[in-house]
């Protein structure tokens, strides 16, 4: 049963404005209150959208949308980083710019400071000595592994290399196989390709 | 505790929030109650025990955050008083959303107004109601009622 008064309340609710749309205000609210402790937003590139994600820190993830679901990604950083998380377009403009300059082949090194909490132990090793590589080089798994301390340990620094969180920024794509062949990548082999010939790495 | 992504309360909730705020702090009022109610749940969220009524813990945020803002108000007399009634201009957004009928809304008691407004707004579910204003379903029931009462009385469109 519904009265007459709880109509008209339902129908004037739906009149109403929708709330103020400047997400971003209460983004920036947020962060000058230390409060937004993971800011994100997705970024277009010619491989598509990738979903790019901040601490105050720095860069912490970014992942291809086409590839793994921005939604598990989120929740993924909501789990290990932080669950306050907030779209923040504002938060993530220095890694648009600098990805931005990457694509339109005016910038061969990412120089925005980097979050590493989601990697541990000889994955950071590996993922370090991999960020060491310049555009246009490449080098091997079996190298990463040796530089990363553990020169027997190919096979692991293959899984490193495959649990990236950064990849693009951390160059996991050019590391190659020994002889030649391109080996694997999160992201699909054509967008290993595509970043390889994008540095002049390979023809 | 997995707690969800912040973000994906914003985007389920954000919409009835506001309308709360409309309703209970006022059009003047509704961007200050919207933005304190978020800021408050953003910085008590990482220490929340459940999930399974995000929305009653939203809008119980956001009642008191109309209540402390209705007394800001309260304590500044010279803004208001001597004042004649607030009128909407024809071109307030506020104008096509019956402001008499939320200033009626406004005049209720606290848990009143809550109720009416989940109950009426939301079709919310008298369970979910007892938790958002930390009563019994049976105080719930009381306060919808009470409250749809007097707006009958009040309210002559």
């Amino acid at each position: 049963m519904t009265s007459k008064i709880e109509s008209a309340l339902r129908e004037a609710a739906d009149r109403l404005p929708d709330p103020p749309g400047a997400a971003d205000a209460l983004a920036e609210r947020a962060s000058a209150e230390g409060l937004l402790d993971v800011a994100y937003a997705t970024v277009d590139s010619p491989l598509g959208p990738l979903m790019v994600a901040s601490t105050p820190r720095g860069l912490v993830r970014l992942s291809y949308s086409e590839f793994r679901d921005d939604e598990a990604v989120l929740s993924d950083l909501a789990r290990r980083v932080s669950p306050r998380v907030l779209e923040a377009p504002a938060r993530v403009d220095r890694a648009r710019r600098e990805l931005d300059e990457y694509f339109e082949g005016r910038r061969t090194k990412f120089e925005l400071p980097i979050d590493w909490t989601l990697t541990r132990g000889f994955t950071t090793e590996v993922l370090r000595a991999t960020a060491a590589v310049g555009f246009g080089d490449t080098t091997t798994y079996s190298e990463v592994a040796r530089v990363a301390g553990s020169p027997r340990a190919v096979r692991a620094a293959g899984n490193s290399l495959g649990s990236n969180p950064m990849p693009i920024v951390v160059p996991c794509h050019r590391v190659l196989r020994t002889g030649g062949g391109l080996g694997g990548y999160t992201g699909g082999l054509e967008r290993k390709e595509f970043l390889l010939r994008l540095e002049g790495a390979i023809i | 505790m997995n707690l969800p992504p912040f973000q994906a309360l914003l985007d389920e909730h954000r919409v009835a929030v506001f309308r709360f705020c409309v309703a209970s702090a006022g059009p003047d009022e509704a961007d200050d109650c919207f933005q304190e109610t978020w800021i408050a749940a953003l910085r008590a969220y990482p220490k929340l025990r459940r999930t399974d009524n995000l929305r009653a813990w939203l809008l119980r945020i956001a009642q008191n955050k109309a209540i402390d803002l209705h007394r800001a108000r309260s304590r500044r007399p010279v803004a208001v008083q001597g004042l004649p009634e607030r009128v909407s201009a024809p071109d307030e957004p506020w104008s096509n959303g019956e402001p008499e009928l939320w200033a009626e809304v406004r005049k209720l008691p606290a848990k009143q107004r809550t109720a009416v407004f989940c109950r009426s707004v939301l079709g919310m579910p008298y369970a979910e109601l007892a938790q958002l204003l930390e009563s019994s379903e049976d105080a719930a029931r009381r306060n919808v009622f009470e409250g749809l009462k007097k707006l009958k009385e009040e309210w002559n469109p």
